[in-house]
């Protein structure tokens, strides 16, 4: 027979091990759930079928394109060689404003139509998005 | 000329560096008192350098010397002094030469604070801390100095991001570093102590001060930093779950559970090993802060502009920190003294064991959170983000046991303890907690499944932790903190789910109805000022009970030309009604949004007492 002690470690360790386990999967899980995918106008205008999960889309906000009225804002995401456009509730950050960069956090309804729920912008003015400014690279 | 000082003096640090890196590796218990009073020198001459090039870098910013290529970057003429000065650290260079700053004038104090300790013990501190010292001037000199020349020398610089010019930041980093670089003394000392095999009761009582010191740092800094991200960046929050905050809150989790398992070193000598991983642990998560911050990878709204070949040596320098200090841990493990002290299953200990469970699962969780996406980018090019329901999934439900145990725990007793303690008082509370909780629920119609049990906890917890103030079981600190705490827990699920926004696009003139209030947006001032120009925006907000007139503004800086909302907040005890509005382009519409957010003001002040209770407990006397 083993003795107390070793029982308890042994019980010890188990536990440890099934909680390990345990929380490996619940936090996988909920990952899955829970990832929202980012993706350039281009990728989306590439995808082959529309997703109906949340994405974030990124880009630059396109010279003369925000549309204002009492309820929405309408503007177009470019990166230069797609666009897309949005539609938006809501309030916007200080460095949203045309020809800077942008996240848009939203659902898609069409390649060239999203429903924005929220829009990001970054805190340094100078910022870009990478796949933007390899966009322009490429276009020089 | 000030680059020329603050450049040297620098130098002269490196090498200050690697002489007592060499001093304390030669170093033999057996050698004479005159070894104390060299390295003592050393290290003076070490913190006045760094101190000297902190002080130059400043002496730059304040007469704008643009000469300086950092100077130049991030200041301007124009900009007030005490905005200038700030100036110094809110830039990747000058941050990283506070971090070293605080890095040698930490172990200075540390060096003259510990002689009641063993030589052997504090040589090998200050080598440990030497190492990370020199690492971070290797750094500093190579890939991000602030003393480049710029020739010609420009005659303006391009100014500090606007957003950066703000109390609260200017005051968040030095705090937060205060914090983190406390971690790197913790870190530094438990290495020494293992190798020495003094991990024991004596240990835990002298670093317990330090490691005391740091978590009230961090626990402010990352407040400064919530509190303005709240009024400044106009998101209405206190926390984004963004990965920049979470590199923050990560070390945190790990101090919070250093701090109680300590008490048990400190009382009863058990979790030795533990408590050496803790401290690893903590300080490579404050590195691994820097370093994401620091380095741009973080997919992350607060992301600025950066350069990546500084985020690979800070990468390579903490995986060599930690291979170094898991190397020395499988060493000297064996010099851990075994303990023969009996503990039982129901005992403060295995109370405090399970706190630092919950410490290190949401410390998991937060951690795949952040760096999950980053992984996933290297390794197949996905880029992805994890929203806030992510972390409130995973965190929300495992409250409600926290709670539960944060309620009953800390009245158990060391050693062993009886569950036939928990008396029939405790269990009528617990019922009173969960039929309000239930009628609350009711009220404001929440429809989250978790809701009643959360709540009730949140409660039971709440109405334990006033009891407390009234036994004599714990110290004061604690039940300060406990209590800040449960005030936190309170106060942020009922901002959670109490809490109202409205947003519009409007102009001058227009009103709109929300919720049985009234917004109207009456006028538009604007006000030149010295460095920007300021649209003041004039609204009042309605109902049948109150008439508040809200003016918030909207910012516009020259250098650099950037526009920055101030939000406009009224704070009562009860409530914050928050009115932030942003111009979009010159066709008369400004994006308005109205927030209603009540107990705001209680999850700062409670966040406040937390960090009261750690205050005292530093200077609460040793019994």
């Amino acid at each position: 027979m083993y003795g107390k002690k070793v029982k308890l470690r042994a019980l010890f360790i188990l536990s440890i091990f099934l909680s390990l386990v345990l929380i490996s999967f619940l936090i996988f899980k909920s990952l899955e759930e829970n990832v929202i995918y980012f993706k350039s106008p281009t990728e989306i205008k590439n995808l082959s079928e529309l997703e109906s999960k949340k994405i974030r889309v990124g880009g630059m906000v396109k010279k003369n394109s925000i549309k204002t009225n009492d309820l929405e804002i309408n503007f177009i995401i470019t990166d230069f060689k797609n666009e897309l456009i949005v539609s938006f509730k809501g309030s916007v950050p200080n460095l949203f404003e045309e020809g800077k960069g942008v996240v848009a956090e939203g659902f898609l309804e069409d390649r060239n139509y999203l429903k924005a729920i929220k829009i990001l912008a970054k805190h340094d003015e100078n910022y870009m998005p990478p796949e933007v400014k390899d966009a322009l690279k490429g276009n020089n | 000329m000030s680059n020329q000082v603050g450049n040297y003096s620098l130098y002269i640090a490196l090498l200050v560096s690697i002489l007592l890196i060499f001093k304390s590796y030669k170093f033999k218990s057996n050698s004479s008192k005159n070894l104390d009073s060299k390295i003592f020198s050393l290290l003076s001459i070490q913190s006045l350098m760094i101190l000297i090039s902190f002080a130059s870098l400043i002496y730059a910013f304040i007469i704008s010397d643009f000469s300086n290529e950092t100077v130049y970057n991030n200041s301007h003429t124009a900009k007030p002094l005490f905005y200038k000065i700030s100036g110094t650290w809110g830039n990747h260079e000058g941050s990283l030469i506070l971090w070293l700053l605080v890095l040698s004038i930490f172990l200075f104090i540390f060096f003259i604070k510990s002689n009641n300790q063993s030589n052997n013990y504090r040589v090998l501190t200050v080598l440990f801390q030497e190492i990370i010292i020199f690492g971070f001037l290797l750094f500093i000199l190579f890939t991000s100095n602030p003393f480049k020349n710029l020739f010609p020398i420009p005659i303006e610089g391009t100014g500090l991001n606007p957003i950066l010019q703000d109390p609260a930041l200017a005051i968040h980093p030095p705090v937060l570093y205060l914090g983190y670089v406390g971690t790197s003394i913790i870190f530094s000392s438990s290495l020494a102590a293992i190798v020495c095999g003094i991990v024991n009761n004596n240990w835990a009582k002298h670093i317990k001060k330090w490691i005391i010191i740091s978590w009230i740092f961090l626990t402010i800094g990352i407040l400064l930093g919530s509190v303005w991200a709240y009024y400044e960046l106009g998101w209405g929050g206190f926390w984004f779950w963004d990965p920049v905050e979470n590199v923050s809150l990560m070390p945190w989790f790990c101090l919070t559970a250093l701090l109680h398992t300590i008490i048990v070193l400190e009382k009863r000598n058990l979790f030795q090993s533990w408590t050496v991983i803790l401290c690893i642990t903590t300080f490579a998560l404050s590195m691994s802060g820097t370093f994401l911050v620091r380095s741009g990878i973080l997919n992350s709204v607060h992301t600025f502009a950066n350069d990546p070949s500084r985020g690979i040596f800070i990468l390579c320098f903490l995986f060599f920190l930690i291979f170094l200090s898991i190397i020395i841990f499988f060493i000297y493990q064996k010099n851990i003294s075994k303990n023969l002290n009996k503990s039982f299953l129901i005992s403060k200990e295995t109370a405090i064991l399970i706190n630092n469970w919950f410490m290190m699962f949401f410390l998991s969780v937060v951690l795949i959170g952040t760096v999950y996406p980053i992984f996933l980018e290297v390794i197949n090019g996905l880029k992805i983000s994890i929203g806030p329901p992510f972390y409130q999934k995973l965190i929300v439900p495992f409250l409600i046991p926290f709670f539960l145990f944060m309620a009953l725990a800390p009245k158990l007793k060391w050693i062993r303890d009886n569950v036939y303690r928990i008396n029939i008082q405790q269990f009528i509370q617990l019922i009173i907690s969960i039929i309000i909780s239930y009628f609350l629920i009711i009220k404001f119609g929440i429809s989250y499944v978790f809701a009643i049990p959360l709540f009730g906890l949140g409660f039971f917890l709440f109405f334990l932790t006033i009891k407390d103030f009234f036994s004599k079981d714990s110290s004061l600190s604690q039940k300060l903190s406990h209590f800040g705490f449960s005030l936190f827990i309170i106060s942020i699920l009922l901002n959670g789910v109490l809490a109202k926004e409205y947003s519009s696009n409007m102009k001058v003139g227009d009103e709109r109805e929300y919720m049985n209030k009234t917004i109207k947006f009456e006028n538009i001032k604007v006000v030149q000022e010295s460095n920007y120009k300021s649209i003041v925006g004039e609204f009042k907000i309605l109902d049948d009970r109150s008439n508040l007139s809200m003016k918030p503004e909207i910012r516009i800086y020259d250098q650099p030309r950037t526009l920055t909302s101030e939000a406009d907040i009224i704070s009562t005890i009860y409530s914050d009604n928050f009115l932030v509005f942003n111009i979009l382009k010159d066709d008369g519409y400004y994006n308005v949004r109205y927030q209603h957010k009540p107990l705001m003001i209680w999850i700062w002040l409670s966040v406040i007492l937390i960090s009261f209770g750690g205050i005292l407990s530093y200077f609460k006397r040793n019994d």
